[in-house]
């Protein structure tokens, strides 16, 4: 290797770590605002809802002087802005503090609910597009006939049945009168101290240390929370799938392989969906996040100790420590998520790495 | 392309045969285990498991069965109390001092002996804590400065508690019953100490265990705490170490359900024994199911719409009787209320010394509208109520609104979230509120305590009361609210209240609807599950499968 050669390397070198560089701080200060954004929001709805916050401390039969000496405690005498201050300084240094309604430091909390949440949508998110995408092909190359018709209802039924009623319905079939699935909560009291979690995911744990029938009554549990949640995905990820793949199949392209002879099925699942794939990976990540925030009607019926039923409760409580700790961590997952699916972009899509 | 699709379809026929395999092979039945008992229960109230510090009425039922008190209510006559950790106590003539002779050889879940030196760091620390429910103990003039000379330990066996005042000894010993009053095991929660810098509104340099109580478990009860996980799980164990009769079953476990259907279907399925939270429907379904049972007790709950003084419409005493006969007491006990309370209209619950057990109004549109005439209001006028989004709340305000209507009296609800009512509330802003007030120990003076007593109406205020958040400016009804504390004949003390609550009845901004009954739904093989008169009266200790 020439000399000339090593330093036309290291200069390209450097122009691709200044790029890489830019490409940081770029997603840095995206990060930020957001996060500052996430702050501001969360501190003025706690502030806004005319809700006593120590009142979530001490109950409503508290005397008055504990009432004054929380207030003083809690910072919420103190004027607007530096109470605002005080919030943001907290969060920086990651400290999320207390929640007063648990009493446990709120992250303590957060690594208790949000493997439940994970689990849940991650098993929801699966059923969703493992169905949902074979749906929307089905009806995007059948369009206009009965099965177009029926993946529509099936989507519309999704959109617009309240999820609570749907819930309780489920249970009342699934549970009460076929007894195929298992109820209330993740797990059976049974096991509740022969199994120890160790990640918090009870399918991935029962599975590690090869407890078969927990891992069976693990998934009774699951399986209904997750499919409905799935099913709710599933109407979403079915109708985006059907109108990307409308799109790619008027594409000359295919016209192209058609003539060229190559069967349906290789078009259709080969070409067309290959190329919808890249629209509809952030529909299915964006429908993934929002299922990590966790849905609160389906924790509350199905008594599953989730993110979603932590958040709201603190949030109906004034429990401000939780609800920033909650919000931080929604949003890192909605950044990580959107990384996530930028990444997967490049390897689906070559044209994105080309530059 | 074959060998692709023949892949996917494999991947496909494998995961639907794990999926069958792990559905499949289900017991026909759900049951929960023979020495288990398992309730559905709503406990997100639930903040703290310290006995000192605790004030929730779910707490209170954990509390009262893992942790021991000097005395406890007797459930055969709840106008006296039974000894717990005390055999015997006198009162000295003078009404100021109370001896306890302890019980021997007792120990506490940890095997430590429980002595009466535990009995005196119970008191001092949830006095220097001074948390919510240490007011049941500092009424009684303790302070952090003087609770280790006037609640002490006189020996090993000896306890001795000096009041203020020649109180009542009822009162007294039915405010010992309160879960505040119960006994830590000192050892061990020393063991857990945490020191913390004085401050100017706590002196002490330690917590008293208290950041370790949160969670932790120090007592003696027939059952022991095992764990608690916030909107999850609260787990009791048989307490091996008892003094008194052994709890039948070897563990409870109480589930967070917070939806009544969802606890209906899990109830009937079998996979809870109890079902705690029934709402009317499902609890009526439950007791026509012949595999289940129900049981219910009136609690120490009750209901009432109050009218703000500083609202000169409802300030005037003819709109205040006006409005007590406003209320469709019949239809409301029929439907809204049936199987959850039933009508009860003075402030005092059944079954405390005292009580009135007597319901004079009844809905009469005439009678009203001849009052507000009589005011001045022949055309009615408009008013808003605060109401809190669930039942059975809003359909009261409903109901209230319609029959009120019937007299020219125009409501607006303005429904909120209950923290949010119930702030606006504390501040006086509203004009009507409905809301509950349950007992905060099992005494008169409990309720009297708010509902006849404000001794400053000014906003500032010392002691805000019911009757200081509806501005009720009553000087006698305190000072006579004050005597009743002090009548040590308990036949008299009971008159005391009787004219307390005729008073409130005749002419207070309170329209007292109903009592609160609790309910539980039953599998049919539990024997000895009982509801208690209070929350900390809730015994599981009893309770037995067959």
């Amino acid at each position: 290797m020439s000399m000339s050669d090593t330093v036309r390397m290291s200069g390209r070198r450097r122009a691709r770590s200044r790029k890489a560089v830019a490409t940081v701080l770029q997603f840095l200060v995206v990060v930020a605002t957001t996060y500052l954004g996430l702050l501001a929001v969360t501190f003025f709805i706690g502030r806004v809802i005319p809700i006593d916050p120590a009142l979530a401390v001490l109950g409503d039969r508290a005397p008055q002087h504990l009432v004054e000496r929380t207030r003083e405690a809690m910072g919420l005498n103190l004027p607007l802005y530096q109470q605002f201050l005080l919030y943001c300084r907290q969060a920086l240094s990651g400290d999320f503090g207390v929640s007063v309604l648990t009493t446990n430091p709120v992250m303590t909390d957060i690594r208790r609910v949000f493997p439940a949440t994970i689990e849940l949508a991650t098993l929801g998110t699966l059923i969703g597009a493992l169905i949902g995408v074979p749906l929307g092909v089905l009806a995007a190359v059948k369009r206009g006939s009965i099965a177009d018709q029926i993946v529509r209802v099936i989507g519309l039924v999704g959109y617009s049945v309240p999820i609570f009623w749907l819930a309780l319905l489920a249970l009342l079939v699934f549970y009460a009168r076929l007894k195929w699935v298992a109820y209330p909560g993740r797990i059976d009291v049974v096991y509740e101290y022969t199994f120890s979690p160790i990640t918090g995911l009870y399918l991935v744990d029962a599975l590690w240390q090869r407890q078969w029938d927990v891992l069976r009554d693990v998934f009774r549990h699951i399986i209904l929370p997750a499919s409905l949640l799935g099913y709710f995905s599933l109407a979403y990820i079915s109708r985006m799938t059907r109108s990307f793949m409308l799109n790619e199949l008027q594409q000359e392209y295919i016209v192209a392989a058609r003539a060229k002879g190559l069967s349906e099925a290789r078009i259709i699942w080969g070409h067309a969906l290959r190329n919808a794939a890249v629209p509809l990976v952030t529909v299915i990540a964006l429908s993934y996040a929002s299922l990590l925030e966790g849905s609160v009607l389906t924790e509350t019926v199905f008594a599953w100790p989730g993110l979603g039923l932590y958040i709201t409760n603190s949030l109906q409580n004034a429990d401000m420590n939780a609800v920033l700790g909650g919000t931080i961590i929604i949003g890192s997952v909605f950044i990580g998520i959107n990384l996530l699916s930028d990444l997967l972009y490049r390897t689906l899509d070559p044209r994105t790495r080309a530059r | 392309m074959m060998h692709k699709l023949n892949g996917r379809l494999r991947l496909l026929t494998a995961s639907a045969a794990l999926a069958l395999a792990l559905g499949a092979a289900l017991p026909a039945f759900a049951e929960t285990p023979k020495d288990t008992l398992v309730e559905g229960f709503a406990f997100d109230d639930i903040i703290t498991m310290d006995p000192g510090e605790a004030f929730e009425l779910s707490t209170a039922e954990v509390t009262s069965n893992t942790y021991s008190l000097l005395v406890r209510l007797d459930l055969n006559d709840t106008s006296k109390v039974v000894g717990d950790l005390a055999e015997s106590w006198t009162v000295s003539d003078d009404g100021l001092t109370y001896t306890f002779k302890l019980k021997q050889g007792m120990k506490f879940a940890s095997g430590n002996p429980i002595t009466a030196e535990d009995v005196a760091y119970s008191f001092e620390r949830a006095v220097k804590l001074d948390k919510s429910p240490a007011f049941i103990l500092t009424q009684f003039g303790l302070s952090g400065d003087n609770v280790t000379e006037k609640a002490k330990a006189a020996d090993e066996h000896t306890f001795v508690f000096t009041v203020d005042q020649p109180y009542a000894p009822s009162f007294v010993l039915n405010c010992l019953t309160a879960t505040v009053a119960s006994v830590v095991d000192k050892k061990l929660v020393l063991e857990h100490v945490k020191s913390v810098e004085p401050t100017k509104d706590y002196k002490y340099d330690n917590d008293f265990g208290n950041e370790w109580l949160k969670t932790g478990y120090g007592g003696s009860g027939p059952f022991k705490l095992r764990e608690w996980r916030a909107n999850e799980v609260v787990v009791l164990e048989r307490n091996d170490n008892y003094y008194g009769e052994p709890a039948k079953l070897a563990r409870v476990i109480y589930r967070h359900m917070k939806e009544s259907s969802g606890q209906r279907l899990a109830l009937e399925a079998g996979d809870i024994d109890v079902a705690r939270n029934l709402e009317p429907g499902d609890y009526e379904a439950v007791g026509k199911n012949a595999d289940l049972a129900t049981t219910s007790a009136p609690k120490g709950t009750v209901w009432y719409i109050s009218l703000n003084q500083k609202n000169e419409n409802l300030a005037k005493p003819e709109v205040r009787e006006a409005f007590k006969y406003l209320v469709d007491y019949d239809a409301i006990g029929a439907t809204l209320i049936k199987g959850i309370g039933e009508i009860h209209q003075s402030f005092l619950p059944k079954d405390v010394l005292g009580a009135l057990n007597e319901n004079p109004y009844t809905f009469d549109v005439a009678k009203a509208k001849e009052l507000l005439a009589k005011a001045g209001y022949t055309d009615g006028f408009t008013v808003t109520m605060d109401v809190r989004n669930t039942q059975p709340a809003t359909g009261i305000a409903e109901s209230f609104q319609q029959t009120l209507g019937q007299a020219g009296v125009k409501l607006e609800i303005i429904p909120g979230d209950g923290k949010q009512t119930l702030t606006k509330y504390r501040a006086r802003n509203h004009d009507m509120y409905i809301g509950q007030w349950g007992m905060d120990y099992f005494d008169p003076h409990s309720n009297a305590d708010t509902f006849t007593n404000n001794p400053d109406n000014s906003d500032a205020g010392t002691n805000k009361t019911l009757a200081w958040r509806n501005a009720w400016d009553v000087p006698e009804l305190s000072k006579k609210t004050k005597e009743a504390l002090l009548e040590r004949d308990s036949a008299k003390r009971a008159e005391i209240y009787k004219e307390l609550q005729k008073s409130v009845l005749d002419d207070s901004p309170f329209v007292i609807i109903f009592q609160q009954t609790e309910v539980a739904g039953l599998r049919g093989n539990l024997k000895g599950f009982k509801l208690g008169p209070s929350f900390d009266t809730n015994y599981v200790w009893n309770v037995s499968k067959e």
